[in-house]
């Protein structure tokens, strides 16, 4: 299982790599692993805010939808377009060309109460 | 669901309850099967992703652990006049080695299972229902006896594979000339099983019955010679693709083989079976609703079953299963509709997460092999 250093986590399989005020936000390798196939991504409309804890996109697999949970509060300032007709791009590359979207925080504190890597780790159990 | 519950539903199985597993279950495990609750099963959704396993079965061949289904024998004297009067279709079709698929109804035609019986002697009858109905049809042909007969329930005894996709012939060549929807005894591997021309993808392919004890043996062999093993996910994909139904979903005790445009294997034309009253009734009159095959017009999430069915932007059904269909490249599904908009070309819309997307009725199957 890949969990770049450099990156925050939720129990609910999202990531989050900081660029300045803004957080990069998209689901694990086990999360993709686990799903399998994805084809097919809702991410959040830009310049709507969300919510952090909030349900706030979906990723469909061949089995099944999941909603993703907004890691930290803010305004989606842009979604990765290529996942419109690229959704495989998730399974390819989770933490790369996979990402979902990008949100400018609201309220950067709410990092600390993110995991960190090895906490990741523990809490997928492997 | 969230990712979290995605990911648990397929850890709970393996922690808490105590689910079956097939005698396949420990090579699966060897050879990174992912697996899943189904109909109290614990089997594998997948091996190395559903959409290459959906390829291979149209582009080559693909193995299946269907084990979890059941297997029931019936036989004596009295076995084909207790089958005819359980079941739609007409065994007395039926010539030594040869199958037929058919349905268990209950008395308003609701289907109880769908299942496929083979003669596999003069009065000797094998049944294979579906894994989450065993309990209650084997109770079922108890109760509703009338005539003294064996009955056995074979499913722990028996394990069972299917070899679907054109490569399938080559792969057995002793089953090679076995015509569709007929079984016989062959050697495979080394195992003494019951192969039969049938399947539940659409491809060239034999479903393979032998001794649990030898199970492995024969699943083995096949992944010895290059076969792909394939999951749950796969097998969903490809029979949606076809417009099989699938017991629990598409059809119901709810739901009538007339409504679900699957009127040919029931014959009405015997003089008595349960369910015939309720059948000949609604032929007379016409089924008000059909299970219809549509297709997604525009790019959408997938169909899920669940979704509410419009047309014109009345509500008119719910869709009983949806996918993104691997080999067509867009979302498809089926769908109970009334039956003014059960005509292929009628436009429908799906909604899904409150939005509503474009469909349209297809001509079944959804998937036409021109192989």
């Amino acid at each position: 299982m890949n969990v770049p250093k450099n990156l925050k986590y939720t129990k609910s399989h999202e990531w989050v790599r900081v660029e300045g005020r803004d957080a990069v936000i998209g689901i694990t390798d086990h999360a993709q692993h686990e799903l399998t196939d994805i084809v097919y991504v809702e991410p959040p409309t830009v310049s709507d805010d969300v919510e952090a804890g909030k349900e706030c996109a979906v990723v469909e697999s061949v089995k099944a939808a999941s909603d993703i949970y907004a890691p930290l509060s803010g305004e989606v300032i842009e979604a990765n377009a290529e996942l419109t007709d690229h959704p495989e791009l998730v399974n390819q590359d989770p933490y790369g060309r996979g990402w979902l979207f990008k949100v400018r925080m609201s309220d950067s504190s709410q990092l600390d109460d993110l995991l960190n890597p090895e906490d990741y780790v523990n809490h997928t159990g492997e | 669901m969230t990712l979290g519950h995605a990911i648990a539903t397929v850890r709970a199985v393996v922690s808490s309850e105590i689910p079956q597993r097939t005698p396949l279950y420990p090579i699966q495990a060897s050879i990174g099967a992912k697996f899943i609750a189904f109909g109290g099963w614990e089997m594998p959704v997948t091996f190395a992703g559903i959409l290459v396993e959906h390829r291979a079965v149209r582009e080559h061949a693909g193995i299946f652990d269907i084990s979890h289904m059941g297997e029931f024998i019936v036989a004596g004297p009295n076995a084909e006049a207790t089958l005819n009067q359980l079941l739609t279709n007409d065994v007395r079709q039926l010539n030594v080695d040869q199958a037929q698929y058919t349905f268990l109804c209950n008395e308003n035609g609701g289907i109880v299972d769908d299942l496929i019986v083979y003669r596999i002697a003069p009065t000797i009858y094998l049944l294979v229902v579906n894994a989450g109905n065993i309990e209650k049809d084997f109770a079922w042909f108890t109760e509703h006896l009338r005539l003294p007969v064996v009955l056995e329930n074979e499913s722990n005894a028996t394990a069972a594979m299917a070899l679907q996709g054109p490569d399938a012939p080559r792969i057995l060549p002793a089953a090679a000339a076995l015509p569709r929807f007929s079984i016989a005894s062959l050697d495979v591997f080394g195992v003494a099983c019951r192969v039969a021309r049938t399947g539940y993808t659409g491809e060239n392919g034999f479903e393979i019955l032998c001794p649990a004890a030898e199970a492995e043996k024969v699943f083995g062999g096949f992944i010895q010679h290059g076969v792909k093993p394939c999951g749950l996910g796969a097998r969903d994909t490809l029979r949606m693709e076809m417009c099989y139904p699938l017991h629990g979903q598409d059809i119901t005790a709810d739901t009538t083989p007339l409504e679900a445009g699957l009127g040919r294997w029931v014959a009405l034309q015997k003089p008595e079976f349960i369910g015939r009253e309720a059948l000949l009734a609604q032929k007379q009159t016409g089924a008000t609703r059909r299970l219809v095959a549509f297709r997604m017009t525009e790019k959408s999430p997938p169909p899920r079953p669940h979704y509410t069915i419009f047309v014109d932007g009345r509500r008119v059904g719910e869709v009983t299963s949806g996918t993104q269909s691997p080999s067509l490249g867009l979302g498809i599904g089926m769908g109970y509709v009334p039956t003014a908009s059960a005509k292929a070309g009628t436009a429908l819309e799906i909604e899904i997460r409150g939005r509503t997307f474009p469909a349209v009725v297809e001509t079944k199957p959804l998937w036409k092999n021109t192989k």
